[in-house]
């Protein structure tokens, strides 16, 4: 089965199909090296194997279809470059370390249930808020918007989300604020949302203030001055999904002319 | 004599911890050794080659965030809510420093012409400060001329009789 795999190389930037097997290149230079080095330079070299990807012996195993992707070396974790797999789904997967919008649905005893979007409601202990304290309740009702992290997400089990960082502090996370508009777009948006020097968000922020919360399970929250100026915001958004850069621009410029 | 009652007495009880104490160092070598072969007898362990795991250099990863760089999830723009304005730029410094910067057109509470409007009121009141004594009594009888039912009176406050 495995014979049958194509370079990784090869496949970055084309459609890649649950099962394929791409066979990653040797480093015979690397491993030279790092014998060389000795111990202290073993991280060096790690392959970061993203979502869509599974390890397969000495290769990977495409488990999602979509498009390929690859970065280079560079710093951080992904010392040795990174594969991945674009894909356009709709579905959320709790991803531990993922910031996400949730509704609270439930009040049971000392944890809120919070639905993410996910196979399963997430738990939020009330503990998990800054500056709460078992005296000291955070004020949180059914139906309230939450922003955030999940520091449980694994298989077959219930996910659990917190508001605080590992540091204790909110940094953002907690009940989103009243009013607003809350709505959903695919998953592949949100990422192209939250890329840096995203376009869609730089022209944006040129039109008039306004607030957003991006979570990675596909919730946008959008809160403007108005009722019209946040149906515009959130009518661009979802429009973007469907449209090239020109048109946006045009319907943008239509706006900003009015 | 005494010898010969040492070693009459059984293992089991020179294993007991009271006995212990009394014991001289061979016999408690001997105890221990005999409490090891014991040990190692009754010990399982699974009778297979050791398993020589090589070390991969592939690290699996569920989320998206390490490999796109995403940005931080909350966003406010031309000064709609400061507090996450600021938030931005200390989340998202790591990714790129020179980028974000803070916008300098914040939108402010009071516009230019109110705070404007504000302060014409004010003037007479705070140039009355930097008057001297003669001349705030010329410009208060002016200003009576002006308003002169207006300006509450100066009456002296003296008891008022309840009405029945």
């Amino acid at each position: 089965m495995a014979a049958r795999g194509v370079p990784a190389e090869a496949c970055v930037g084309q459609v890649v199909l649950p099962g394929d097997v791409l066979l990653l290149p040797a480093h015979p230079d690397e491993d030279a090296e790092r014998l060389r080095l000795g111990a202290s330079a073993a991280p060096r070299g790690r392959l970061l194997c993203g979502p869509g990807l599974r390890r397969s012996g000495a290769g990977l195993l495409v488990t999602k279809c979509g498009l390929l992707r690859h970065r280079q070396a560079g710093g951080g974790a992904a010392a040795g470059g990174a594969f991945w797999v674009d894909s356009q789904q709709k579905r959320y997967v709790p991803v531990k370390g993922d910031h996400v919008i949730g509704i609270v649905t439930a009040k049971a005893g000392d944890v809120f249930k919070v639905d993410v979007g996910g196979s399963e409601q997430a738990s939020l202990s009330y503990l998990a808020f800054e500056g709460a304290t078992k005296r000291n309740r955070p004020n949180v009702q059914v139906g309230d918007l939450i922003y955030g992290q999940f520091l449980v997400a694994n298989k077959d089990m219930e996910p659990e989300m917190v508001c605080i960082d590992s540091s204790g502090r909110a940094s953002g996370m907690g009940v989103i604020g009243q009013d607003g508009f809350l709505f959903k777009v695919s998953l592949g948006l949100i990422r192209k949302l939250l890329a840096p020097k995203c376009e869609i968000i730089q022209e944006l922020s040129q039109l008039y203030p306004f607030e957003l919360v991006l979570g990675m399970n596909g919730r946008i929250w959008v809160k403007a001055k108005t009722v019209q100026q946040t149906l515009i915001i959130v009518n661009i958004l979802e429009a973007c999904e469907y449209m090239t850069a020109e048109q946006r621009k045009q319907a943008l410029a239509k706006l900003s002319g009015n | 004599m005494a010898a010969e009652v040492k070693a009459k007495l059984s293992k089991n009880l020179l294993r007991m911890k009271f006995m212990q104490r009394g014991l001289d160092s061979q016999t408690k070598k001997q105890l221990e050794e005999e409490e090891k072969k014991i040990i190692s007898e009754e010990h399982w362990y699974l009778d297979l080659p050791d398993l020589k795991e090589k070390e991969s250099f592939i690290i699996e990863e569920r989320s998206f965030m390490p490999c796109e760089d995403l940005l931080y999830g909350r966003m406010s723009f031309k000064g709609f809510n400061p507090e996450i304005e600021k938030l931005m730029v200390q989340m998202n410094s790591k990714s790129k420093k020179e980028e974000i910067e803070v916008d300098d057109k914040m939108e402010a509470d009071v516009s230019d012409e109110e705070m404007a409007r504000r302060y014409e009121t004010l003037v007479g009141t705070i140039g009355k400060k930097f008057l001297k004594k003669r001349d705030q009594r010329v410009l208060q009888d002016e200003d009576e001329d002006e308003n002169s039912n207006t300006r509450p009176s100066k009456a002296k406050k003296m008891f008022l009789k309840p009405q029945d």
